[in-house]
């Protein structure tokens, strides 16, 4: 395993992809591992690519990927997409779309199923990311599954996140709802060619002006417009994305961002690690059992009988 | 807590042919049958198939060809794998495929060839068998 992480950090792309392999499995040796990669993260910038489905996050993907490696940037890709619920098995078709990139030894292309969780990426998304990064990535670009309104977890991964827009999809009250709309630094209308696309542009203008005068931001999200599978405003879209990048570095608000990322996904590790500790304890022996048999029977209630276990656990000193 | 190890297959199609219907028809499959499927496309090169395979630490590569192009591609992809150390992919083929071709592919290192009408829980069952056995 420690060869596995030492192969990653000179280079080997075998390596890498054989430990997000073990980390998306989430391996008994998975902690471990991210316990070594840890500290040669850090240096990658993340863009996030999130949106409806069908709305060209692959191709934009795949365009902004063979932009940057014009610029003689390195690049990770990961690409979510949905695992059925019903089997678990997951049909992974973003690569099609990245036929340019995927020709290109220093692009790594990963596909990833979301395996049950539901805010737009897998549970080990964001380890993957940190994989990537250690490797020696200059961008990472994750691309969420095809969302609705509220998966909104990529805004807790990456550093700039795009919110990708097609005409033909909803009416004003869409872009005024709560969810995606609100994580954008920047928005891209794609698909600009198609009937509809002035109206949403201009529907999401109206939006970034709202949101303004609501509240006064120093970043104002601006709104692009492309064609993704003609190459059209592709450049300009790569050009806003740095403009954003330097807004955050100059700000601080990168760090401060980043630091607010660390103290959440700390969080949420202590959590996973308090629950798995405690539910040992308390399914370890066979009293949880006759416990649910006294509740199913109306001889206890969950509501005091959960505050009882965790009493005994942690005792108040 | 853990996740289930699931079985990676990139599905891809060398060659020219623009005959997709079979390799999308298995991807969808696979995925039914709980495999985590890649699904490349069309017109793929043997090296971008590998590229794939590689970076998706795939198990499996499910090779499709319709247009008499087998004995090149199939032969070529198995022998890229091994160049790159991905000797333990399982590397399968399909579509059609004259009988006569199919010893040679297997002495090349394809390890099963599927015609037009076998049965999909066949090849569910042989790649299964293939896969938990290593």
């Amino acid at each position: 395993m420690e060869d596995l992480v030492a192969e990653v950090l000179q280079g080997s792309v075998r390596a890498m992809a054989r430990l997000i392999t073990l980390v998306e499995n989430e391996d008994s040796r998975a902690l471990q591992i991210m316990g070594a990669i840890y500290p040669h993260t850090g240096k990658a910038y993340v863009l996030g690519i999130t949106g409806s489905p069908g709305t060209g996050k692959s191709t934009l993907t795949d365009k902004i990927t063979t932009i940057l490696r014009e610029r003689e940037q390195t690049v990770g890709v990961i690409a979510v997409d949905p695992s059925s619920p019903f089997t678990g098995g997951a049909l992974l078709g973003d690569r099609i779309r990245m036929q340019r990139s995927s020709g290109d030894a220093e692009v790594f292309i990963r596909s990833m199923a979301t395996r049950g969780n539901l805010g737009g990426l897998a549970r080990t998304t964001a380890d993957v990311v940190k994989i990537m990064d250690a490797f020696g990535k200059d961008w990472v670009i994750v691309e969420t599954v095809g969302v609705g309104q509220d998966e909104v977890e990529i805004a807790k991964t990456a550093d700039t996140t795009i919110v990708v827009l097609a005409p033909g999809l909803g009416d004003t009250i869409q872009s005024m709802k709560a969810g995606v709309m609100e994580i954008a630094d920047l928005y891209v209308v794609n698909k600009a060619d198609r009937l509809g696309a002035d109206e949403l542009l201009s529907e999401i203008n109206v939006r970034v002006e709202q949101d303004f005068q609501i509240k006064k931001t120093a970043w104002q999200a601006p709104v692009l417009k492309t064609i993704a599978v003609e190459n059209q405003g592709t450049e300009s879209l790569v050009e806003a994305i740095e403009r954003h990048r330097s807004f955050l570095r100059e700000s601080g608000k990168l760090r401060k961002n980043r630091r607010e990322k660390t103290r959440q996904e700390t969080l949420a590790l202590l959590k996973d690690e308090i629950s798995r500790n405690v539910l040992e304890k308390v399914l370890g022996n066979g009293r949880f059992d006759a416990l649910i048999d006294d509740i199913v029977a109306h001889k206890k209630d969950p509501y005091t009988s959960v505050q009882e276990i965790v009493r005994t656990i942690f005792p108040e000193e | 807590m853990t996740t289930k190890k699931r079985i990676k297959v990139i599905m891809a199609k060398p060659g020219l042919d623009g005959h997709d219907r079979g390799a999308k028809l298995l991807a969808r499959v696979f995925a039914e049958a709980g495999m985590e499927v890649v699904y490349t496309g069309l017109r793929q090169t043997p090296e971008m198939i590998v590229d794939a395979a590689l970076q998706e630490d795939a198990d499996v590569v499910g090779l499709s060809s319709l247009s008499g192009v087998h004995n090149y591609f199939f032969p070529r992809v198995v022998e890229l794998l091994k160049e790159k150390g991905l000797d333990d992919v399982l590397v399968v083929g399909g579509g059609i495929i004259p009988e006569e071709d199919v010893a040679g592919l297997r002495k090349a290192g394809v390890a099963a060839i599927f015609g037009p009408g076998t049965r999909t829980d066949d090849i569910i069952k042989f790649i299964e068998d293939k896969i938990s056995g290593t």
